[in-house]
């Protein structure tokens, strides 16, 4: 008995609650907006909306980003503000990644790419994918939580740290 | 022309309580989503899977009535998405992306609100990889 409680202490070595609040708390903001908008949200669309403000691409002024920029960036911005909040609600500690600058470049290059790609990230096949019970959502994130963890792994073995 | 300004404080609203949600699971620091990808600490699914499950709850229920959303008037309905190519290799680069750096575009946003201006490496990472998709696009069509 006490060994598996030991073995489920090993993979989660800094508890559950926190993971789990947070996770609520996720829901609860897209539940709010279904409910109250009836619109499935998802941030890497996000990334398109914000730049259909500038960019004369054809493909950036299609009528589906032009007409949800201003929730989609508000939404953006509301991301950055609620983190802020938590942050001074909590003691006001900023904290900064010592991940090193290229791994947040090439791979943040990587998730742009891949997110429009396959229409949807963490939050839109993730989570409110998932909670549509939608097949291509759930292929989605079986393969890029796989990958990623393959590729996590490897970046590991040649030994980057952090 | 109401319903717009609306939905644009309601999605504000909801975003507030999602990037709190984000820096209370500790989702903004790639460190942790890199400890999960390592298989250190398997925390991540508790938050992916406590996000997707009250979701399901409500998604699942709202989309079989006949209700509209009150904002908007439009009808509750399911995300869903063609199984096709590009799902594919859209899942295969984000997870090459995802795994090399632990950010994703919710996430990264949610850690520059906690302070993390490194971060803004990869943020611009993201915008310059969803231009050159668009690029890529307009020249495919």
């Amino acid at each position: 008995m006490s060994q598996i409680l030991n073995d489920i202490l090993t993979v989660f070595p800094n508890g559950i609650e926190h993971y789990l609040l947070g996770g609520i708390a996720i829901g609860v903001g897209v539940i709010l907006i279904y409910v109250l908008t009836g619109t499935i949200v998802g941030a890497s669309t996000g990334l398109e909306t914000i730049i259909s403000y500038r960019s004369k691409i054809k493909w950036f002024q299609q009528e589906g980003f032009v007409s949800s920029r201003m929730w989609r960036t508000a939404f953006t911005v509301g991301i950055i503000t609620g983190a802020f909040i938590y942050t001074i609600i909590s003691g006001g500690n900023l904290w900064v990644t010592e991940v090193q600058w290229w791994r947040l470049l090439f791979g943040g290059i990587l998730v742009g790419i891949g997110t429009r790609l396959g229409k949807g990230c963490t939050s839109g096949h993730g989570i409110c994918g998932l909670a549509s019970v939608s097949t291509a959502s759930l292929i989605n994130v079986v393969i890029f939580v796989g990958v990623a963890i393959v590729v996590a792994h490897a970046i590991e073995i040649i030994g980057v740290v952090p | 022309m109401n319903s717009e300004r609306n939905t644009v404080v309601v999605t504000f609203i909801g975003g507030i309580i999602f990037g709190i949600g984000l820096a209370i699971s500790k989702m903004t620091h790639p460190e942790v989503v890199l400890d999960f990808l390592q298989l250190d600490d398997l925390g991540l699914l508790f938050v992916l899977g406590g996000a997707a499950s009250v979701s399901l709850i409500v998604f699942q229920i709202a989309s079989r009535t006949n209700r509209v959303a009150p904002i908007t008037g439009k009808k509750y309905s399911l995300r869903e998405r063609e199984i096709n190519n590009d799902l594919i290799f859209g899942g295969v680069i984000f997870g090459i992306g995802w795994g090399i750096s632990g950010i994703c575009p919710g996430a990264a946003f949610a850690s520059l609100g906690i302070g993390n201006y490194v971060i803004l490496w990869g943020i611009i990472g993201m915008f310059l990889g969803a231009y050159g998709h668009g690029i890529l696009k307009e020249y495919r069509d």
